[in-house]
């Protein structure tokens, strides 16, 4: 789950990471008031949870509050990368000097997170990485022990941090630490940390990714979701426990379990077709989670065809045949359908559909090709 | 032969009074698995599945009344990391975790401490692990797999089911067939498998399922390529996922380009691996 920037500053502010004096504002009158509280210079920011937000001009800043309002009307107006913009953040404008990265993410490889900073801030840190990987220090924290002081030393060190801000360092390091662990974090991110011409550090932007499995012991956090954010049938799907993504195609799969699900999707292609979605119904998913699989995927006017790929183990074929039943009741789709039972309870299930007038399909193969040839027909 | 586990197993069925738990308890009996203890804190005393299984209020105790030595985890995923942490404390040697949606965090830190601890773990997020007619920890259907001389490892569950299916309407057997699991973070890790394989002497050639995500099975086209005398065939499944999306599994996400099914494709046929297009052409490849 992403966070906006906003509430990733709200976050690190809570352990005492110094942030910019600013609020949120879903109105130009709003950000308007807020400039107004601040006084002085303020930087209008978009907050949508998309990367390239200062490319695409939707972040400015604004020398007075009649300023601010006028550029706020028009970044709320604006769409970034297909998100429409609803809210601003209005802040107080720093007097930059110097700009660095910190961070502290899961090293996949390394089982372990990695603390990485680098004096080339402000810039997307994988650019850095591709360009210039001798100005990015790591150290990896050993996950029973945790981030320590002498850590955030040495990777002050290691930018070449004038000595006069390690005390500042040190105790943004321990609360991004303290942030990134007490949160479940997947990734806490200062991008930029800025020197000011005060001399102090102030992280200027703030990004969080959390870890969704980590979510039920997290209910303050879960509720910062953004759905408007998320496509509405995603949304829907994670309300059923269900596992999907849409894509652009034609062929609407259901599938259970996550491999056997993109091993359909893939042979779909292999065979001439475009998956519409990926879908896990799950292990022992019941008839009302498939009902809702089932609105889900046809909810979506691109889908000429739905495979349904079941290997049933824990998950009954019946069961599944069910629900396919019940959802065909109340949606009555007027596309053709393919289904493919294999497993426990495969043969009550296929006579389940056989009455619905549904093309069976044995194998993979098989199920793929005569899918694909539905939906062109 | 076979790996990790055989009739010697004597299993410890942690969260064993739970649906889930109680469930494959009692289809890991039926199939033949030496299911000795089960562990339910607070229910320590009381036998369950017409009395045929004890069960303990903890690991240890378990393990000091039964001798067992290999546990299986249905713990839900809030207690699945404490129920780790307390296998290894109770030394047993090998413990396979079948919870899904354990927090990343949760296994960084139970990865260090059973590295510390030296002892192996299986997943989570798998369906665990069968030795055909000997074994089965877990929650693979035991009747889709047929003893013989193929190792199957693989990041999948159902994907699993579908390989075994397919070698076994060709009349292929399998010597064991693991489930690593499709989390970012596991235990047991491809090479791992492919090593004990490499040693095992009823193991003739192996098929290893991976899927997008991480750089595991690059890793494996390495090994196979160092350090391996016997076939390997693959599967790679995510060939049509987007960058950026978790396809599933917690691991399955194709993340600043890396992880793609197609670099993965190419290192293992550069391991002189044979890639199968889709799953029911494994069974022609092996031949």
């Amino acid at each position: 789950m992403k966070l906006h920037e906003y509430q990733s500053k709200q976050i690190f502010s809570r352990y005492n990471i110094p942030i910019p004096k600013g609020h949120v504002a879903a109105t130009a009158t709003e950000a308007r008031q807020i400039a107004e509280e601040l006084g002085g210079r303020v930087v209008v920011k978009s907050q949508v949870l998309v990367g390239g937000r200062g490319k695409a001009g939707g972040v400015r800043v604004a020398k007075s509050p009649k300023e601010a309002e006028e550029v706020a009307t028009q970044i709320l107006g604006m769409e970034i990368k297909g998100l429409p913009v609803r809210k601003v953040l209005v802040d107080e404008a720093a007097n930059i000097d110097h700009e660095i990265y910190l961070g502290i993410t899961n090293d996949r490889a390394a089982r372990r997170p990695v603390l990485m900073a680098s004096s080339a801030g402000g810039v997307e840190i994988e650019e850095v990485a591709r360009t210039t990987p001798e100005k990015i220090i790591k150290v990896h924290i050993d996950p029973l022990l945790g981030s320590r002081d002498y850590i955030a030393r040495d990777v002050a060190l290691g930018i070449d941090l004038p000595r006069e801000y390690w005390k500042q360092f040190s105790d943004i390091c321990r609360g991004l630490w303290r942030a990134y662990q007490d949160c479940d974090a997947t990734l806490a991110e200062i991008n930029p940390l800025v020197i000011t011409k005060e001399r102090t550090l102030v992280a200027l932007d703030g990004k969080m990714l959390l870890d969704d499995n980590a979510l039920f012991r997290h209910a303050d956090l879960a509720e910062m979701r953004d759905v408007d954010e998320e496509a509405p049938t995603e949304t829907e799907a994670r309300k059923y426990g269900l596992s999907f993504i849409k894509l652009d195609g034609q062929i609407g799969c259901m599938v259970n379990g996550a491999g056997l699900a993109m091993t359909t999707m893939d042979i779909v292609k292999l065979f001439g077709g475009e998956p519409a979605n990926f879908l896990d119904i799950g292990g022992g998913a019941g008839a009302d989670k498939v009902a809702a699989a089932m609105r889900i995927i046809l909810s979506d006017p691109n889908v000429k065809a739905i495979l349904f790929n079941v290997f049933g183990g824990i998950t009954r074929c019946d069961e599944v045949a069910r629900g396919i039943l019940t959802a065909l009741a109340e949606v009555k789709p007027k596309i053709p359908m393919v289904a493919r039972l294999v497993g426990t309870n495969a043969e009550e299930g296929r006579r389940l559909l056989a009455d619905a007038r549904m093309i069976t399909a044995n194998t993979l193969v098989d199920a793929a090709k005569k899918v694909v040839a539905a939906a062109k027909a | 032969m076979s790996i990790l586990v055989n009739k010697d197993t004597r299993l410890l069925v942690q969260g064993i009074t739970g649906n889930e738990g109680l469930f494959h308890t009692h289809q890991m009996l039926a199939y033949g698995t030496k299911v000795v203890a089960g562990v339910t804190p607070g229910k320590g005393g009381e036998w369950v599945l017409d009395d045929k299984v004890p069960v303990f209020d903890s690991c240890r105790a378990a393990v000091e009344a039964t001798g067992a030595n290999t546990s299986v985890i249905f713990v839900p995923a809030r207690g699945a990391s404490d129920a780790m942490f307390e296998a290894a404390d109770a030394n047993i040697p090998f413990t396979v975790c079948i919870t899904e949606g354990i927090p990343v965090q949760d296994m960084m830190r139970v990865r260090e401490y059973l590295d510390q601890k030296k002892v192996r773990l299986l997943g989570p997020n798998c369906p665990g692990l069968l030795t055909p007619q000997e074994a089965k920890v877990g929650i693979i259907p035991g009747d889709i797999a047929i003893p013989g001389n193929i190792g199957v490892v693989s990041r999948s569950g159902t994907l699993t089911y579908e390989v075994l299916y397919a070698l076994k309407e060709h009349k292929m057997g399998a010597s064991t067939c693991v489930g690593i699991g499709g989390d970012p973070i596991n235990g047991t890790n491809f090479i791992d498998c492919l090593g004990m394989f490499e040693d095992d002497p009823q193991t003739e050639k192996v098929v290893l399922i991976g899927e997008i995500g991480g750089t595991d099975e690059e890793k494996a086209a390495q090994f196979i390529m160092k350090s391996m005398s016997k076939p390997v065939v693959a599967f790679i499944a995510g060939q049509t996922a987007p960058p950026g999306k978790r396809m599933g599994h917690a691991g399955a996400i194709i993340e600043g380009g890396a992880g793609t099914a197609a670099d993965k494709v190419k290192a293992l046929e550069a391991a002189g691996v044979r890639v199968a297009k889709h799953p029911e052409q494994i069974p022609e490849l092996l031949q």
